[in-house]
């Protein structure tokens, strides 16, 4: 260390250590400058595009500070004439090419652009507005992406592709042209995005926020003739409070019930409760697939971001996924089955309205697995940014509302359910209870430490009642799509696996109030979260009694029957482009049309090379004359993926095809037509 | 077959793009570093890129659609959409441009009824690019007809090109 200690450079005249330090954006941010920056943070590659970090290196020029790795010696200056006009110049630019109606813009008060015009002292913009006005994609449930509003520092692009690892978006077109899409200029709700929403947190303007529903809550409250029931999930308590200038980590449920119950909403729950419920049938199912020795690893299926990313990528892997719904979709089903008798009320008449850390929770929601007799078990979503909102339409003032309480019964939770909100809180909370179960006793000291932490990849060795387990916590698909490569590859041998596409899980979920500082504003919301369930008296799900209650009320045994009908589901593979078949050889027209063959080239079969098989195909059509019965087509996905390449002859499918076997399968299906006489020349 | 025939068919039976793709990946190694060369070689062998071949693409290099998209449209080279059957591009390059390039290109958008945001005329016969410069500055100003290069060019002269061009396919008809 006394080595690199010794290595200093100058900035603005002070002498300055280089201790580590990637680039001097680093180095001069750590002597308390505070160089504007859009394209920079430092979870993601270096981009230099927004070139506001410029310095003037002695010898050198002006570089940028991201892009400029620290050497002993140089000399550097910060805050010259000319790097103040050239950071004037880019800001001016990109106003004169931005949709400046800042007073109507979902992020005015947190939009960075804002910020930094403020900050250099734009007064004036010479530069007369080429502002053309573009259209706002509207087609995601859980993001609105508005091109407007894009200033073009790649933030979004680079955290979907390097943390995310899905790519749902991109640079397209060139110069003044030039904006963010996903491929082929599709509506975002199309394609391959997953809806966490990590992009709207990095954007640093509105071009991607998530999608409101507030007005549609609003009317509902004001509809005398619905019951409006909101659930709170555990990572939003810790957060809102920062909309409204508290510190971070700060814990507000109580402002928060209460402004809620000042509001209109007729009654408020906790997600925590219904934690607590997926956590007895998760660790049931966990227990019994550990037991047997089947479908392991298991993996959690809380993350909506992550279900999505998994129907996507890795359906081979869908049967290992926990059948358990969310929490958020338990308290939903729960709520719906139970309070209309309860309330001597309508199904109908009941409005569930969750608020969520989550932009992916909007996307949930929606799915049609969570529909009752066509009616969503959770009608709206809100994210903690959209709370804090209504609260402040309503004139109240979070920080100064006497604490009010959940509603019982399913406002009850213990500290299991809370600390779902971090990463490896949902392992964390199922160990409780599987000690408890295995061992009949529940922990004495319920604190699995080496659970926790930062990393976005920890495995864990425990032993709970006798039994070993090996354990993963991951968070971020990217690291998450490393772990699902391992497992199929047999190097990595884990029984639980919990996925959080978020960084440090719920708790820094893209709904979520965003700004600077975003590290330690999700270390302090972790830390508040695990406070809380140190100062509640319970912290096993399995002595939460109103979810005992609620078995015996309702649903017999963790995973009976109406457990399953009410609280579990199952995930589909998921085509990532909406691509319809596409006809390869044109069977000319006959009576009775032609043999139709479908051969999958979607990635999983093209990897076990269907395409072979295709060109097999075509060229034994052609040179058996079998053009006007049989016709082959690409198709793009069977979601059969495990047993690729996938051929449909007719109505049958083939798995594990070989050219041979769907040859056979075809004069099998040609002899059986009804005028079908079996040619000797077709073989 | 003609160049409505040529792209009917290109849409309607891409095996033989899949065929085609399929060398194209494997001779490249599917390498995601060689996607520029492979486009290149899509376009010279469809003439456009198409959006399943470039889903194809994407599939086969294991990158997302998106970024392969972004490759496709940042490069004036690339297509996706079907060009006519002759590809006129005229010289807007400094030379060509002070040699009054433009009433020439303003003639041609006349004669074929294409304009810069609607390029290719409706029988697919013809496609009117601007590039930037093509190096015969001696020649200025200079149109290239698929691989035929027309030097000193006037409007009067571009449009007479047009004219023999379609009087020709009429023939051929």
């Amino acid at each position: 260390m006394s080595k690199v200690q010794a290595t200093t450079l100058t900035i603005d005249g002070r002498n300055v250590a280089i201790e580590g330090e990637k680039n001097l954006l680093e180095l001069v941010r750590k002597i308390g400058i505070d160089l504007p920056t859009f394209c920079y943070h430092s979870d993601l590659s270096v981009y230099g595009a927004c070139r506001l970090c410029l310095v003037d290196v002695e010898g050198r020029g002006v570089l940028g500070a991201c892009s400029t790795p620290p050497e002993p010696g140089l000399v550097i200056r910060t805050n010259t004439q000319e790097l103040r006009e050239i950071r004037k110049i880019a800001i001016e630019l990109l106003l004169a090419n931005h949709d400046r109606e800042c007073t109507s813009c979902v992020r005015s008060g947190s939009c960075q652009l804002q910020d930094i015009a403020r900050r250099l002292g734009i007064t004036n913009i010479r530069y007369r507005s080429i502002h053309q006005p573009k259209p706002v994609d509207t087609s995601s449930p859980s993001l609105i992406r508005d091109p407007n509003k894009c200033v073009l520092c790649g933030d979004c692009v680079r955290f979907c592709d390097e943390i995310q690892s899905v790519g749902a978006i991109d640079f397209a077109y060139r110069g003044h042209d030039a904006a963010v899409l996903p491929a082929f200029g599709q509506d975002l709700g199309a394609g391959e995005c997953v809806n966490c929403g990590q992009c709207a947190s990095v954007c640093p303007t509105g071009a991607l926020a998530p999608a409101p529903e507030i007005e549609a809550v609003w009317q509902a409250i004001h509809d005398p003739n619905t019951v409006v029931v909101a659930q709170i999930a555990p990572a939003v308590r810790v957060a809102i409070g920062e909309q409204f200038g508290g510190e971070y980590g700060l814990n507000t449920t109580g402002q928060v019930v209460a402004a809620m119950k000042r509001m209109g909403f007729d009654i408020v729950y906790d997600t925590s409760f219904s934690a607590d419920l997926t956590v007895v049938e998760e660790a049931n199912e966990f227990i019994a697939r550990k037991t047997n020795g089947e479908r392991l690893p298991l993996f959690t299926s809380c993350c909506p971001g992550w279900v999505k990313f998994a129907e996507q990528y890795f359906p081979q892997l869908l049967g290992n996924l926990s059948s358990c719904r969310s929490p958020q979709q338990m308290l939903g089903s729960m709520v719906k089955h139970t309070l209309p008798a309860q309330l001597g009320r309508e199904r109908k008449d009941i409005v569930m309205v969750a608020i969520m850390p989550c932009t992916a929770k909007k996307f949930e929601a929606r799915r049609p697995e969570f529909r009752t007799g066509g009616v969503p078990d959770v009608d709206y979503v809100l994210t903690t940014q959209e709370l804090a909102r209504m609260i402040e339409e309503s004139g109240l003032s979070l920080n100064k509302l006497n604490p009010a309480s959940f509603d019982m019964p399913m406002g009850f939770k213990t500290g299991a359910g809370v600390i779902f909100g971090n990463s490896g809180g949902v392992t964390e909370a199922v160990l409780r209870y599987a000690a408890g179960k295995l061992t009949g006793q529940n922990p004495v000291d319920p604190e699995f430490e080496d659970i926790r932490g930062e990393e976005s990849l920890r495995l864990i060795r425990t032993e709970v009642g006798g039994v070993e387990l090996k354990l993963a916590i991951v968070h971020g698909l990217g690291k998450a799509r490393e772990v699902m490569e391992r497992i199929l590859a047999g190097t990595l041998l884990v029984d639980l696996v919990e996925v959080m596409a978020c960084p440090g899980g719920c708790i820094g979920g893209a709904g979520q109030p965003v700004g600077r500082d975003i590290a330690q504003r999700r270390k302090d919301r972790t830390a508040a979260l695990y406070n809380a369930d140190r100062l509640l008296d319970l912290h096993c799900s399995q002595e939460n009694h109103f979810v005992t209650e609620c078995y015996q009320k309702y649903l017999g045994e963790p995973g009976s029957r109406e457990s399953h009908r009410l609280l579990h589901t199952h995930y589909h593979h998921r085509r990532r482009t909406g691509a319809e078949d596409i006809a390869l050889t044109k069977a000319k027209e006959s009576s009775d049309g032609p043999l139709i063959v479908r051969v999958c080239a979607g990635t999983g079969c093209f990897l076990r090379n269907s395409q072979a098989i295709i060109q097999g195909l075509m060229k034994h059509v052609e040179a058996n004359d079998l053009d006007d019965r049989v016709q082959v087509q690409a198709s793009f996905c069977f979601e059969r993926c495990g047993e690729g390449p996938n051929v449909a002859v007719g109505e049958t499918i083939i798995s594990q095809a070989t050219l041979e076997k769907v040859v056979q399968a075809i004069h099998a299906e040609l002899a059986q037509a009804p005028d079908g006489t079996v040619r000797a020349d077709a073989c | 077959m003609n160049a409505v025939e040529l792209a009917t068919v290109q849409q309607q039976s891409p095996a033989r793009h899949y065929e085609k793709v399929d060398a194209i990946l494997a001779e490249n190694g599917n390498q995601p570093q060689r996607l520029i060369p492979i486009l290149q070689a899509v376009q010279e062998e469809y003439r456009y890129l198409p959006e399943d071949v470039l889903t194809f693409v994407a599939t086969g290099l294991a990158i997302p659609p998106a970024r392969v998209f972004g490759v496709a449209t940042f490069y004036s080279h690339f297509a996706l959409s079907p060009k006519g059957k002759y590809c006129i591009r005229l010289c807007d390059g400094t030379a060509c441009h002070v040699k009054r390039s433009i009433p020439i290109l303003e003639a041609i958008y006349k004669r074929l009824g294409v304009s810069a945001k609607s390029n290719t005329t409706d029988d697919m016969l013809f496609t009117v690019e601007t590039v930037a410069c093509l190096g015969a500055c001696g020649l200025a100003p200079v149109v290239v007809i698929n691989e035929e290069v027309h030097g000193q060019m006037t409007p009067e002269a571009a449009v007479r090109l047009i004219d023999e061009i379609e009087q020709q396919e009429k023939v051929n008809a």
